[in-house]
C-alpha cells in the first residue's frame, strides 16, 4: 500500500533517474567480478614473468630448487601434486560411487535422509582440521602400524621401500581421499537422483535384479555426470593446500616409494611465499601458482561441462 | 545365453554387499575425525581458551581469544567487500543481464570459486601487502572476500530467479520504479534464501587458512589494527598443530572444536532459513 502512495508523488523523470543510477550501480558490481578475475590472471602472469623469462620450459622439467643459487625447477612439486591427487582420486571414486548408489538406490529412504546431509556437512569441514587430524592422529598410526606392515609384506615392491616416517606421500593420498569423498559422493548422488524413474522401472519390469537395474539403467545414464563429479574432486585435490602441507613431509623428492616424504605445488607456495629470499624466488613461486590456476581452471571447466550435459539431458527427458 | 537366476541373484547380493562396504569405508574415517575433534577438543577446552592469548613456548595454558577476535574482524571486513558485490551482481544478472554478458559473469564467478584458495592469498599479497609494505588484516579480508563473492552471487541469483514474475509485474504495474521493485519486492521476498547463501559463505571463509598465510600472517598478541598482522583461529590451529609441543596440540584441538561448532551452527541456521522459505 505504502509503495503505491509513495510513487504517485514521484515525478516520472525522477523515477527514471533512480532506475538509471540503480542500473549503473548493479552493473558496476557485476562487472567488478569480471574485473577481479582479470586482475587475478594479470597479476599472476606479470608477477611470474621474471621466472618464465629466466627458465622457460626448464622450469617444469628441472628438479633443482635452490634459493641461494637462484635456480628454480618445479618438477618435484608437479610430480607430487599429480601423483597425490591422481592416486587419491583412484581410491576415492569407486568408494564414492558405491556409497552414492547405496544411499540413493538401496538404503531405506530414511537412512539416505540422514547420511546425505551428514556427508554434505563433512564436505564443509575446513581443510586445516583435516590436516590437524592427519598430522596428529593418522600420521602416527601410519608410522606405527600401516607402514611397517607394508614394508614387511610388500617391501619388495618399489612402492613401499624406505623407512616409515608417518608423514609421507601415502599420508597425503589418504587425507586427500578422505577429503574428496564427500564431494564426489554428494555430486554423484545428485546425478543419480536425476535419472528418470521410468528408466529404472523399465529395467525392473524386464525382470532385472537390482544390480542389473543399476548397471543397465542408472550407470550409463549418469556416466558423464559421475565422471564430472570425479574430475571436480580432482580439481579440489590438486588445489588442496593446508591438509596436504601438514602431512606430506615437505621434501622435494621424486621417489617411486609412497612411504617417502614429498612436496606439492600448493605446499611449496604455503611454506615459502611469505619468506622469499629474492625477487626471482617470489616469481618462481608465482609461476607455480599460475600453473596451478590454469590446471584447476581446465579441470573445473571439463567437470562442469560433463555435469551440465547430464542435468540438461535429464531436464529434456522429463 | 541367459544366466541362471541363482547366479544373478548371488551377483546382486554380492554387489549390494560391496556398496554397503563402500558406504562403511566412506563413513568410518569421517566418523573418526568427528570423534577425535569431540574427544580431544572437549578435554582441551577451558575458559582460558576464550579469554587468553597464546602463551609463549614452554608456558602452560593460554587460549585463542585474539584469534577469535581477528577472525571476526576479518570476516566482517570480507563481508563488507564481498556482500555488495555478490548481491548487487546477482541483482544485475536477474534484472538486466543480457544473455552473453550474464554468461561471462557467471563463468567468471565459477572460475573464481574453483580457484585454489591459496591463489587468492597470493593475489592479495601482490595487491596489498607489497604496496603497503607489510602483512595486514585488510589484505586477509580482501583475500577472503574473493572467495565469498562467487558463493553469494550464485546463491542470490538462484533465489531471485525463484521469485514469481507476477509479483514483480504487479509492483511495476502499480508504477513502482524498477529499483524499488528490485530491492523492496524481489530481494525482500527472496531474503531468507539470500541470507542462507550469506551464512554459508561466512561459514566457508571462517575456516579458510591458506588465503591468510601471507596476507594477515597471524599475530601472537591482541590486535584490532587492520593495517597490522592479525591473528585468526584457522591460522592458529595450523601453527599449533605443526609445532612439536603437546600443549599447543591441545590448543589446536580446542580451536578445531570451536571452529567446527561455529560452522555447524551457521549452516544449521542457514538450513533453517532455507526451510522456512519453502514452507512459507
Amino acid at each position: 500500500m505504502q509503495i503505491g502512495t509513495d510513487t504517485t508523488e514521484v515525478a516520472p523523470a525522477k523515477r527514471l533517474k533512480g532506475d538509471v543510477v540503480f542500473r549503473y550501480l548493479t552493473t558496476f558490481f557485476a562487472f567488478s567480478i569480471l574485473g577481479i578475475l582479470a586482475l587475478m590472471l594479470y597479476e599472476m602472469a606479470s608477477e611470474s614473468m621474471p621466472s618464465i623469462k629466466a627458465f622457460g620450459w626448464r622450469f617444469v622439467s628441472s628438479s633443482e630448487w635452490d634459493a641461494v643459487q637462484e635456480v628454480f625447477g618445479a618438477l618435484p612439486y608437479l610430480y607430487g601434486s599429480v601423483v597425490s591427487a591422481a592416486l587419491a582420486l583412484l581410491l576415492a571414486t569407486p568408494l564414492s560411487i558405491g556409497a552414492a548408489l547405496f544411499i540413493t538406490e538401496i538404503a531405506p529412504k530414511r537412512w539416505g535422509a540422514v547420511i546425505a546431509p551428514l556427508v554434505e556437512l563433512l564436505a564443509a569441514i575446513p581443510s586445516v582440521i583435516y590436516g590437524l587430524w592427519g598430522v596428529l592422529i593418522m600420521a602416527p598410526w601410519l608410522q606405527l602400524t600401516v607402514q611397517p606392515f607394508l614394508i614387511e609384506h610388500f617391501g619388495f615392491l618399489p612402492l613401499f621401500q624406505g623407512a616409515p616416517y608417518g608423514v609421507s606421500m601415502l599420508a597425503a593420498i589418504f587425507i586427500l581421499m578422505i577429503m574428496v569423498i564427500p564431494i564426489i559422493t554428494s555430486i554423484t548422488r545428485e546425478v543419480l537422483l536425476a535419472v528418470p524413474q521410468s528408466q529404472k522401472e523399465a529395467a525392473i519390469a524386464l525382470g532385472a535384479t537390482r544390480w542389473e537395474m543399476i548397471k543397465m539403467a542408472i550407470l550409463p545414464y549418469g556416466r558423464s555426470g559421475i565422471m564430472g563429479a570425479a574430475i571436480l574432486g580432482l580439481g579440489r585435490a590438486i588445489g588442496e593446500t593446508m591438509a596436504v602441507t601438514m602431512v606430506i613431509g615437505n621434501a622435494p623428492n621424486i621417489s617411486l616409494s609412497l612411504l617417502s616424504p614429498a612436496y606439492t605445488m600448493p605446499s611449496v607456495i604455503a611454506n615459502e611465499f611469505a619468506e622469499t629470499t629474492s625477487k626471482l624466488h617470489g616469481a618462481a613461486l608465482m609461476e607455480i601458482g599460475l600453473i596451478l590456476m590454469v590446471v584447476t581452471l581446465a579441470i573445473n571447466a571439463l567437470a562442469r561441462l560433463l555435469i551440465w550435459s547430464v542435468s540438461k539431458s535429464a531436464g529434456g527427458a522429463t | 545365453m541367459m544366466r541362471s537366476m541363482a547366479f544373478r541373484k548371488t551377483k546382486n547380493h554380492l554387489m549390494t554387499l560391496l556398496m554397503l562396504t563402500a558406504t562403511v569405508a566412506v563413513l568410518v574415517p569421517l566418523g573418526l575425525i568427528f570423534f577425535h575433534i569431540l574427544k580431544m577438543g572437549f578435554s582441551s577446552l577451558s575458559l582460558d581458551f576464550f579469554t587468553q592469548i597464546p602463551k609463549p613456548t614452554g608456558e602452560e595454558g593460554g587460549g585463542m581469544a585474539n584469534g577469535m577476535l581477528g577472525s571476526l574482524i576479518m570476516i566482517a571486513g570480507a563481508s563488507l567487500i564481498g556482500l555488495p558485490v555478490g548481491i548487487f551482481g546477482a541483482i544485475y544478472l536477474a534484472e538486466f543481464g543480457g544473455s552473453k554478458v550474464s554468461t561471462s559473469i557467471r563463468f567468471a564467478a565459477d572460475v573464481l570459486s574453483g580457484t585454489p584458495s591459496i591463489i587468492t592469498g597470493m593475489v592479495a599479497y601482490t595487491l596489498l601487502v607489497v604496496p603497503m609494505k607489510g602483512f595486514s588484516g585488510l589484505a586477509g579480508s580482501v583475500a577472503l572476500a574473493m572467495i565469498m563473492i562467487p558463493i553469494v552471487l550464485r546463491t542470490t541469483e538462484e533465489q531471485l530467479k525463484m521469485v514469481p514474475g507476477s509479483l514483480r509485474e504487479a509492483s511495476l504495474a502499480l508504477g513502482v520504479p524498477l529499483w524499488r521493485t528490485s530491492l523492496k519486492v524481489t530481494l525482500r521476498s527472496a531474503l531468507s534464501g539470500v541470507l542462507t547463501g550469506v551464512l554459508l559463505a561466512i561459514a566457508r571463509i571462517s575456516g579458510e587458512t591458506a588465503p591468510l598465510l601471507f596476507t594477515s600472517l597471524g599475530n601472537q598478541f591482541w590486535s584490532t589494527d587492520i593495517t597490522a598482522p592479525m591473528a585468526a583461529i584457522p591460522l592458529q590451529i595450523f601453527n599449533f598443530a605443526i609445532a612439536p609441543y603437546e600443549d599447543w596440540h591441545r590448543l589446536a584441538w580446542a580451536g578445531a572444536l570451536v571452529l567446527v561448532t561455529i560452522m555447524f551452527c551457521l549452516s544449521l541456521t542457514a538450513r533453517y532459513f532455507g526451510r522456512s522459505r519453502h514452507n512459507g
